[in-house]
């Protein structure tokens, strides 16, 4: 899979379910050929989708603990941005961010992984 | 008229408190004010604490420095290096430097520090004689060294005794002069001071005890020094260490409460609102201080009212002292001289080098002082600041926390000793040389701070005292927070205890009502904090309150134990370890059916089945659950096993029925939540085969009842149990063990395993309270047997008919 950098075509969006499917501090994961997905729900109903793979050791992040805009790893404790993928300092590392969207209620996911 | 953003913040003092506090006041509000640096200094800010390696040629300058002229730029920050301030203007809020440049304020920070106390006799403002403070005096000596050969030191404390080991090592011919008998008097007694300067004798020092310096006697340059007894040494560079006073001109000049420093209330503000004080030139509840850790626990008090959120407090600092002299291991904290009314316990091998002293009052540590072997000064600090009641250990106390069955790293005591590539960390593979590194490089000063970097000390903990160490030696004093107060997390300032209190006090019933009574920092806490008040709602509230499914961790959503590669394992509970052929062939049937990859016999007598994916997990359990298998929780901080043996039924030994008592506590006790894992073991007889006496309740038999035992471990901290009590009946067994169980539910701190709880609060509290007091003991067990009530439902039956569908299904399959 390419990076493309800019916003997705319309046609790349899939439709993946409701926001009422995903706990508020919770996630859900998307099982695709390149591996897991990982679609969190904030408290106040922010969507953000992330590699399901810790940079630390490649815990899976969706049943990680979900605060603020940071997932916790279940494995090791990392604590990663939901928004860049980043690890919270000091640790380093980061994980493939993917575009998502919800719109009435139902959530899209794009496979494409934004670049910046 | 100028519009202006930000209000301006003026820092007098660009020292290690000074920029603590801006580094501290960025990190929580970056765009309040617009900052401006003034400092005597020509640098940066360095690390004032390591001038003496730097002086013993085992750093330079640059490794040092904290903060150079980037970090400010970066920050927006104007820096004045080299600029003096001359004078504060409090009714213009100005601030005028020697060379004429002035800055208003709206608040004003001094952190002037504290300047060196120069003896006033005849010859003291001679070339060659200088005290012992910055980089400029370091730079003097260094000089010297390669140029003169004689050096005296003036003050036979702290700073003199560095100077002198750094001039020694840069090849000078050292002469230490003592007013008093006895070396670093304030921190250490005659013994420990004795054995310290037989050691640094032996490097070669000199030492001239109990003498006054009358002159410095020289013309162009110091030549000697003449003592009131008539002698006379010769030297070409002395050194004064003789104390440190707070740096108050400025301020009592601007007209500012001063007494011995700059008087500050326990929000670090002066008599002037508008002017803050932090660091050395500060007097706080008629205490100075002149080491690093209070100096922090200042800076972020301070950070937080410029900050304008105004909640946090300085109470004080409790300080210990290391001597930053490589090789030489010397601790001190408190009041370790004692009175009438303490007693002290000593332990002195003067042959092997090793001294240590605890002051007690009231069975309460007030002082320690430790030569030769320090491993234990954290251990006794904390157990000073803690104020521990160490009434239970104090027989062994001098022994050390090794001997309390902290296998965690035997023998291994001395880190000054040991090599940069040996392991400190286990879990994480991290050497001596990697925390070292990290603590000079990356600039750290707490355990928290090592933690977060290099990860020693933040899994298993066994090593926090070598650690703790490692920090003590490289910076020369141990790190205190605030003395008495552990926060729960980093979300709060309240501790476990305050917020169990509140949770009952004012019926707090879900996580969001705890988070607004105890105004919590962050909008929805976390992964700390959360699982936390989750178990201490539920264990206050057992009838009504509702489990918040979000804040526990993943093995508890998933009722399994998440595996290194997102697999889980599975182990269904086996009642007293005793199982029938029927059971066996039903699990043998269940793991092939689901191709289970291993199946693994647990310490806990039972059987495990690894490598099963989340999506089975449902169906395996409904499986399980028909062949009448409940969940065993050995993913849970719950009650875990009971392990037996089999007791008198069969074994010749055997005093009484070890394998019913183990299943009927099994069955009390299954399904209620802990604050961290729990496992129990009953033994037919004192050969203990079941290792009873490792378990955090261990019951072994005798001919006459039974024995009851609390508090063991046999994980990364061995530690045996302590002996609770003797009873008769089976009944008896049960009410102990549900009333010991409620005790720790209720009072242990989530995530504290029952062997340092029982350490922390005391064996003999526990004693009070399941022994002793009867009714007590059956209240703790009513209250036990009625959240029980409510907690023994088999998760997994629930979920293989389909609660929490969601937690095992994927969202979507995109193929």
């Amino acid at each position: 899979m390419q990076a493309t950098g800019r916003e997705p075509n319309t046609a790349d969006w899939i439709e993946v379910g409701g926001l009422e499917d995903i706990p508020r501090l919770g996630a859900r994961v998307i099982e695709t050929p390149a591996g897991n997905i990982a679609v969190f729900r904030t408290a106040d109903d922010e969507v953000f989708a992330l590699r399901d793979k810790c940079p630390h050791r490649g815990g899976p992040l969706s049943q990680g603990i979900v605060y603020d805009k940071k997932v916790a790893c279940p494995l090791h404790n990392w604590s990663i941005h939901l928004d860049s993928g980043l690890a919270v300092a000091p640790d380093e590392g980061c994980t493939a961010v993917y575009a998502v969207k919800t719109e009435k209620g139902r959530i899209y996911l794009s496979l494409a992984t934004k670049s910046d | 008229m100028e519009q202006r953003l930000n209000e301006k913040l003026v820092l007098i003092g660009n020292g290690m408190a000074g920029v603590r506090t801006l580094e501290e006041l960025l990190k929580i509000a970056p765009d309040c004010y617009d900052i401006t640096v003034f400092g005597a200094e020509p640098y940066g800010n360095y690390n004032r604490i390591l001038l003496s390696p730097v002086l013993a040629g085992e750093k330079t300058i640059n490794d040092i420095m904290l903060n150079d002229a980037s970090w400010y730029a970066e920050n927006g920050i104007t820096l004045h290096a080299g600029k003096a301030i001359r004078k504060i203007d409090r009714r213009r809020r100005k601030v005028i430097a020697n060379d004429g440049t002035s800055e208003s304020y709206d608040r004003l920070l001094l952190a002037t520090g504290s300047n060196p106390f120069v003896l006033p006799v005849p010859g003291h403002d001679l070339p060659g004689v200088i005290t012992f403070r910055d980089i400029k005096d370091v730079d003097t000596m260094i000089d010297a060294a390669q140029r003169f050969r004689h050096a005296v030191v003036i003050g036979g404390g702290l700073l003199g005794l560095e100077a002198a080991n750094g001039l020694k090592q840069r090849g000078m011919n050292v002469t230490v002069v003592h007013l008093m008998d006895t070396l670093m008097e304030r921190q250490l007694d005659a013994s420990a001071g004795g054995m310290l300067q037989q050691s640094l004798s032996e490097r070669g020092l000199n030492f001239i005890l109990g003498t006054e310096t009358q002159e410095i006697i020289g013309k162009q340059r110091v030549q000697g020094v003449r003592f009131k007894d008539g002698r006379e040494i010769s030297a070409d560079l002395v050194v004064m260490a003789i104390g440190i006073r707070p740096n108050i001109e400025l301020a009592k000049k601007a007209g500012i409460h001063c007494e011995r420093g700059v008087v500050v209330n326990d929000t670090m503000q002066t008599f002037d609102p508008r002017i803050y004080a932090v660091g050395e030139c500060v007097q706080h509840r008629r205490k100075t201080y002149g080491l690093v850790a209070p100096l922090f626990e200042q800076a972020k008090v301070c950070a937080n009212h410029l900050a304008q959120l105004g909640y946090a407090r300085y109470e004080g600092s409790m300080t210990s002292t290391k001597l930053k002299v490589t090789g030489i291991d010397l601790f001190s904290a408190g009041d370790f001289t004692g009175d009438d009314t303490t007693e002290e316990i000593v332990l002195q091998d003067a042959k092997g080098g090793i001294y240590k002293k605890v002051v007690l009052k009231d069975n309460r540590i007030q002082g320690a002082v430790m030569y030769g072997d320090t491993v234990d000064g954290a251990w006794y600090f904390h157990l000073m600041r803690s104020g521990t009641d160490v009434s239970d250990i104090r027989h062994h106390l001098l022994f050390g926390q090794a001997h309390l069955g902290d296998s965690g790293h035997g023998g291994t005591n001395a880190v000054a000793a040991m090599s940069d590539d040996m392991e400190i960390c286990g879990c994480n593979g991290v050497c001596k040389g990697d925390i070292v590194h990290a603590i000079t490089e990356k600039k750290l000063f707490t355990l928290e701070d090592v933690r977060a970097h290099t990860k020693a000390s933040s899994s298993c903990g066994s090593c926090t005292a070598l650690v703790e160490q490692l920090l003590a030696d490289t910076l020369g004093s141990d790190y205190s927070e605030s003395p008495r107060k552990k926060p729960l997390c980093p979300c709060t300032d309240y501790t476990h205890d305050e917020v169990r209190r509140g949770i009952k006090e004012h019926e707090l019933k879900d996580i969001p009502a705890i988070m607004e009574y105890f105004e919590w920092k962050t909008t929805n806490g976390c992964s700390k904090c959360r699982p936390a008040l989750n178990f201490y709602l539920l264990c206050a509230w057992p009838s009504d309150y509702t489990d918040d499914y979000q804040s526990r961790f993943i093995n508890e959503r998933a009722h399994a134990n998440i595996q290194k590669d997102g697999t889980y394992s599975v182990v269904p509970r086996i009642w007293g370890g005793e199982t029938t052929p029927a059971q066996l062939r039903a699990l043998a049937e269940i793991a092939e059916k689901y191709e289970v990859p291993t199946v693994h016999i647990t310490g806990g007598q039972r059987i495990d089945m690894l490598g099963v994916r989340k999506e089975t997990l449902p169906k395996i359990w409904g499986d399980l659950s028909k062949a009448g298998f409940v969940s065993g929780h050995a993913y849970g901080k719950a009650i875990r096993t009971v392990k037996t043996c089999v007791g008198s039924e069969w074994c010749r030994f055997g005093t009484q029925d070890s394998t019913s008592m183990g299943i009927r506590l099994e069955k009390m006790a299954w399904g209620s939540w802990m604050p961290h894992k729990v496992k129990m073991a009953v033994s037919g007889c004192p050969r203990n085969c079941a290792e009873a006496t490792i378990k955090d309740f261990g019951v072994v038999a005798v001919e006459s009842g039974w024995e009851l035992h609390v508090g063991g471990n046999g994980g990364v901290k061995v530690r045996a149990t302590d002996f609770l009590c003797h009873v008769k009946t089976p009944e008896e067994v049960e009410e102990h063990c549900a009333a010991f169980l409620q005790l720790y539910r209720e009072e242990a701190h989530y995530l504290e395993r029952t062997a340092p709880w029982v350490e922390r609060v005391g064996l003999s509290y526990v004693k009070k309270r399941v022994v002793e007091d009867g009714a007590d003991r059956r209240e703790l067990a009513k209250r036990f047997h009625y959240s029980q009530q409510f907690a023994q439902k088999d998760p997994w039956s629930e979920r293989a008919a389909g609660i929490d569908r969601h937690e095992f299904i994927p969202l979507k399959r995109v193929v």
